[in-house]
């Protein structure tokens, strides 16, 4: 994880600080093996839980979550997960944000467009991801690395 | 190491998920479910997710790739039991399980798998 | 004098007279009772005979100033329940928080003679009290007014859960009427509603009539196809009944795909969709 935590101080400090939203207990995992990601998985939940998400909000989130993590996994040769609470004076929200060291993304639009996919799989990449959430942040550089950052706010 | 348990009931395959699996216990499934298909010349498969309350998309794939695998081998899918929150997550993420029959419970399912099979 | 001094003499003087305060305090507030039944005027003397022992016994502890220490955790409690039973049976915010101010005067009377002599620990001494029950009387008016928070939002969740009836039209075939305007937010809601009633009777077609919904835009139409197509994944379909002439039009106009979903006018002819596809029929007897 530490290699992961100070790859993340490269990236737009933007990303990582919640553009101003307050973030507490913040609680970071690493994520390099598949039985990471289903901690993960399992702390995602607690968080929308306690914050009182709905269930389908919960499930949007734990999935796209499991999407990220996996991705990062797959892709980014592993890394880790930061798990935030937000508060931005009007509501509460989770914030996760997803970094890596990999090879990061060449082409963003292509990865962000339904369909894209370089593993042979579905075809779902980030766009999926992108739609389950409130927000959607995403910092990557070839050959550096990549961090996506999303939350999902307490309706 | 963990396996799903698959129950036999004559030429119809159970198989219901009710732990948070990782990828490589989805990965085994597949691999099982498509071995007892050929060892138990099953004509039936159906799979129960009334227990998962999180489908993403490896296991969506998992999924779809056992169904195809199966009508292959000249047996059908059923997926029973989904839950609303997965489904609406399912459609928002563009997830179709193409190829996938599914019904709201397991008696729905063995009714649907009986009329196509007779 | 240290306020643990203060307070320590405060709680003797609050013990010594308990008896002396409370009733001055009851016939106080059993002036101001509205509804004088004896059921009420014994609650409002066995919640002032509480609530002085509480409060004497939290004022020993030394705290003074801080409401939330945990010394003061069966005071809170105590007003906590009080306000919330008052706000659900129909009391002002007002008469909830009277119960605490109207405590001062018979206190202050105590104290005057229990400080004779010492004019400067009297005045501290009844500034601090003054300012404890102010506070105190101030949460009670939070906790009044979260309590009515609480019952506001309960009756939204009635009137949505009014807003989607479900009828059963025979085994297997739901109808959900969806009567009102659809803003973005409402119809998620009624779609998961929706979604759920499926499962919980286990039909295999919904029939959502929206013959009382008088405007679809492109998001309430999107939000249509996206229950649709999670009904189909749960095993179940959707038929969608009373459209209008204008949200036929609106609906060909947005461009919205409805080719394999099927469409009647009117909730009858859904229904005779519905039992074709679960395999019953309806005959007409002759006679």
């Amino acid at each position: 994880m530490n290699a992961a935590t100070e790859s993340a101080v490269k990236f737009d400090s933007v990303l990582l600080d919640w553009k101003g939203a307050f973030r507490l207990d913040r609680l970071s995992l690493p994520l390099r093996s598949d039985e990471d990601v289903v901690a993960l998985r399992r702390h995602v939940r607690e968080r929308a839980v306690g914050i009182g998400l709905s269930l389908v909000d919960q499930t949007k989130l734990i999935t796209a979550a499991s999407e990220l993590a996996r991705n990062t996994i797959k892709y980014g040769g592993g890394g880790g997960a930061h798990l935030d609470k937000l508060a931005d004076g009007f509501r509460n929200g989770v914030g996760l944000v997803f970094v890596d060291d990999g090879p990061g993304i060449p082409d963003l639009d292509l990865a962000l467009r339904d369909g894209y996919t370089t593993g042979g799989g579905l075809g779902l990449g980030l766009g999926g991801s992108k739609r389950l959430v409130d927000e959607f942040d995403i910092d990557t550089r070839p050959g550096e690395g990549t961090a996506i950052a999303v939350v999902k706010w307490k309706r | 190491m963990e396996r799903i348990p698959i129950l036999r009931m004559g030429d119809l395959l159970l198989v219901t998920i009710q732990v948070d699996m990782h990828d490589r216990l989805a990965m085994t499934l597949q691999d099982d479910l498509t071995e007892r298909i050929v060892r138990d010349s099953a004509k039936g498969v159906l799979i129960d997710i009334s227990a998962l309350d999180l489908v993403d998309s490896f296991i969506g794939r998992m999924i779809s790739n056992t169904a195809a695998m199966a009508r292959v081998l000249d047996a059908q899918t059923v997926v029973v039991g989904m839950q609303p929150a997965v489904a609406i997550t399912l459609v928002e993420l563009g997830l179709t399980l193409h190829g996938v029959k599914t019904a709201l419970n397991v008696e729905k399912g063995m009714a649907l798998l009986g009329k196509n099979l007779n | 004098m240290t306020t643990k001094d203060n307070a320590a003499r405060i709680s003797q003087i609050i013990q010594e007279h308990e008896a002396e305060i409370g009733s001055q305090w009851i016939a106080q507030l059993e002036a101001l009772l509205v509804r004088g039944t004896n059921s009420a005027k014994e609650q409002l003397r066995s919640h002032c005979q509480q609530f002085l022992k509480a409060f004497a016994n939290a004022v020993r502890g030394g705290e003074l100033e801080n409401i939330d220490h945990r010394s003061w955790d069966d005071v809170r409690d105590m007003l906590a329940e009080i306000s919330s039973t008052r706000a659900k049976s129909g009391s002002t915010p007002s008469e909830t928080a009277t119960f605490v101010f109207s405590l001062k005067q018979p206190l202050f009377n105590q104290m005057t003679a229990g400080f004779a002599g010492d004019a400067e620990a009297l005045g501290t001494a009844s500034w601090t009290i003054g300012t404890l029950l102010d506070k105190l009387g101030l949460y009670t008016i939070e906790v009044f007014q979260k309590a009515k928070d609480q019952i506001i939002v309960r009756q939204q969740q009635e009137l949505l859960e009014l807003s989607t009836p479900v009828v059963k039209l025979w085994n297997g075939i739901l109808a959900l009427p969806l009567i009102g305007t659809l803003d973005s937010a409402r119809t998620q809601v009624v779609m998961e509603n929706i979604l759920q009633k499926i499962v919980d009777t286990g039909a295999e077609i919904a029939i959502i009539d929206i013959t009382g919904v008088p405007m679809v835009d492109t998001l309430v139409a999107q939000h249509l196809m996206k229950t649709i197509a999670a009904a189909r994944l749960m095993g179940a379909d959707c038929i969608i009944s009373g459209i209008r002439p204008q949200i036929a039009q609106t609906i060909v106009h947005l461009g919205v795909n409805l080719e394999d979903v099927v469409t009647k006018a009117t909730l009858a002819d859904a229904f005779l969709v519905a039992l074709q596809r679960t395999g019953a029929s309806v005959t007409i007897a002759k006679n």
